[in-house]
């Protein structure tokens, strides 16, 4: 197979001849050549454009509400309720797609935009009809070059056939389609820092309200959804609200591509239908923990939300949105990180906690100063120069980040220590008492002034 | 005062400036979007394909063309961490140590590159061929340990391939792992 028609980043291979879920979003993996106009289009493409436009605005957006779809980029905001939140005011409006994927654990819209990139244009497109936009842009992160590259020749193939610019499809709809590459932070993820940034500015969160449906990008009410989120829409006007609500759990309908990393035997990301358990992702389609090991711990959406310790009735939770909740955690951006229990907690915990001081936007100081402290302390505590009493003041300063920030960012630094702190608790305390690690390769070794 | 500060940088970053064709995919770009500042970001990438990197000079242009100020410009070359404001090697390999990379080895391969090449982190071997650096979450996760060379993806990087990986940079002309 040519290098182009090949899937990348690698999917994971399959175990039966089908897939355990239809593929919908990831229906390139079935059908060679996806990224191609005029194969998308042999596959139902662009029907969902084309039954859009023959709609009255209002009816596309009560379409969407019927739907249930859910933003997926971590929040889970209905998506349907976003767009009617877009003030009928004359002038423009804009659509902004968020394709900034920057989350650790988090690498499914990188396979979208890389293989299916017509499923996303046509559903930015859609987006614009309804909220009555001329523009729709794809805020791709910079890093994703081929990514963007693949994206920007499925516009002017898009252009050529009359599906981007004016008069599309021969009605009065005009829409130009913008691939607009960011240049590597986290924080332009932040729906107001992707507008700020998007301005041409430096990736700073803004205050709300005005929230960007009022005054987004330019000043101008403005949709941010999703890369995965906006994919999901020509399904949706394609097959019908009810066709797609039939899919899901009572209140996240749908199917959702979950990333599975870390200790796995067969990581990849697998699009499965709303609420399967963890137990089908991480054991039956991920092998379980790899080298035969034991999973010690998983974060279920992303390094923003706290871990789990893979119990039997943790294993058994649907994964949406409410029942991951339910046991303390949230879905977030369906990214599975998986740790063995080979792995020392604390090490893992710095690693995850050096994430948010490294992509800190230095806007506000809570979030500035105190995720240095948290790495510093966690350093200490990981290289065997801990003191007693300092998992105390880890979660104090914690305690000062979260909810002190301007932004969710801050909030999250301290997530990973305090989900990892309740659960193994004893291994922390081991690092100061014993000045080394409790289990892993350095197990046993001393660490103290080794850097 | 100003002319001052232009000089200083010229002297430190030498003469650049962009090529004609650098010049109108800048303009373009500006075009497409309904305020020209936004285009200051993929402007940028235009500037360091050609450079390497973000020399002054080309800041001004830039600036010139956006008709914007060049501090501007400087606000965001200091802000996203894709642009490098000195010169690094022809190859820029960044392995990616956020926590799925680093639960499946990217420590290890990070130490091996660095023992292999004999610099440390960011600094560029003598031949001025490669620069080692680390990267925070390449959203490639399920394919850990994942790296770049320059902005161009290698999955899966286990360390028998990071040797070849590196052997293959040192005498390579042209990206390896560019896929249109
Ligand atoms: C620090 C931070 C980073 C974020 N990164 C992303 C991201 O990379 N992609 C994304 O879609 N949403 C990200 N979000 C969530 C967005 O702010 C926003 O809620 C989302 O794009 C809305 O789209 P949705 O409703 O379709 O989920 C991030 C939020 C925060 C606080
Ligand atoms: S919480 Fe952190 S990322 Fe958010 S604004 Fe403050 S410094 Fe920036
Ligand atoms: S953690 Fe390395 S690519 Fe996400």
């Amino acid at each position: 197979m040519a290098q182009q028609d090949q899937i990348f980043p690698p999917p994971p291979p399959l175990l039966t001849e089908k897939p355990p879920f239809e593929y919908q979003l990831l229906k390139h993996r079935a059908v060679p050549g996806f990224a191609k106009l005029d194969v998308y289009r042999a596959n139902g493409g662009y029907k969902g454009l084309e039954r859009t436009v023959t709609m009255q605005p209002d009816e596309v957006v009560n379409e969407m509400k019927a739907s249930g779809l859910r933003g997926r980029g971590g929040a889970g905001f209905p998506a349907g309720m976003k767009w009617s939140f877009i003030p009928k005011v004359p002038g423009p409006k804009y659509v902004t797609c968020n394709t900034d994927e920057s989350e650790p654990g988090t690498c499914k819209d990188h396979e979208l935009i890389e293989n299916n990139p017509h499923q996303l244009i046509e559903g930015v497109l859609i987006t614009c009809y309804a909220i009555g936009s001329e523009y729709g842009f794809i805020y791709v992160r910079g890093e994703f070059a081929r990514g963007i590259r693949v994206l920007k020749r499925a516009v002017e193939e898009a252009r050529a056939a009359g599906l981007v610019g004016k008069n599309i499809l021969g009605t009065n709809f005009n829409c130009e389609v913008i691939i607009h590459s960011g240049a590597g932070a986290y924080i332009c993820g932040e729906e107001s820092a992707l507008l700020e940034s998007l301005e041409g500015k430096r990736g700073y969160p803004r205050l709300r309200p005005p929230f960007p449906a009022v005054a987004g990008l330019y000043a101008r009410p403005t949709v941010i959804n999703n890369c995965e989120t906006l994919s999901n829409v020509p399904h949706i006007m394609r097959e019908g609200a009810a066709w797609y609500s039939s899919f899901g759990t009572e209140k996240t309908k749908g199917f959702r591509v979950y990333s599975l990393s870390g200790h796995v035997e067969r990581p990849g990301t697998y699009e499965l239908e709303c609420g399967a358990t963890f137990r089908t992702l991480i054991n039956d389609l991920g092998g379980g923990a790899w080298k035969g090991r034991k999973i010690k711990a998983f974060i279920p959406g992303g390094s923003s939300t706290p871990m789990l310790a893979p119990t039997d009735e943790v294993l058994d939770t649907p994964m949406d949105f409410e029942g991951i909740a339910a046991r303390g955690s949230m879905q977030g951006s369906a990214g599975v990180v998986v740790i063995d229990d080979q792995t020392c907690i604390v090490g893992a915990v710095l690693r995850l906690v050096e994430f948010y001081k490294d992509e800190s936007c230095g806007k506000c100081t809570p979030c500035r100063e105190g995720t240095q402290w948290l790495v510093q302390m966690l350093h200490r505590l990981e290289h065997g120069e801990g003191r007693e009493g300092d998992l105390e003041l880890i979660s104090d300063v914690g305690g000062n980040i979260a909810g002190k920030s301007f932004c969710l960012l801050g909030d999250s630094a301290p997530v990973p220590y305090n989900s990892a702190l309740k659960l193994f608790r004893e291994e922390f305390e081991y690092h100061i008492t014993h000045k080394t690690c409790m289990v892993g390769p350095r197990a046993g070794k001393q660490l103290a002034g080794v850097h | 005062m100003i002319d001052n500060y232009s000089q200083k940088l010229k002297e430190r970053d030498g003469e650049f400036s962009l090529s004609e064709s650098a010049r109108q995919e800048i303009i373009e770009l500006k075009n497409q979007y309904p305020s020209a500042r936004s285009a200051i970001l993929p402007a940028l990438h235009i500037v360091q394909a050609q450079f390497g990197f973000i020399p002054a000079e080309p800041m001004e242009e830039l600036a010139e063309i956006l008709g914007i100020l060049r501090g501007d410009v400087e606000q965001v070359v200091t802000f996203y961490r894709m642009y490098n404001q000195k010169p690094v090697g022809k190859f820029h390999v960044k392995v990616c140590d956020s926590i799925s990379c680093y639960l499946r080895g990217s420590d290890e391969l990070i130490e091996q590159g660095l023992h292999k090449l004999g610099t440390s982190l960011n600094e560029t071997s003598a031949d001025g061929k490669i620069t080692l650096s680390k990267i925070e979450c390449l959203a490639a996760c399920a394919s850990a340990p994942c790296l770049q060379v320059n902005d161009e993806y290698v999955y899966n990087v286990q360390p028998e391939d990071f040797d070849e990986i590196l052997d293959t940079l040192k005498t390579a002309e042209k990206n390896p792992y560019f896929i249109p």
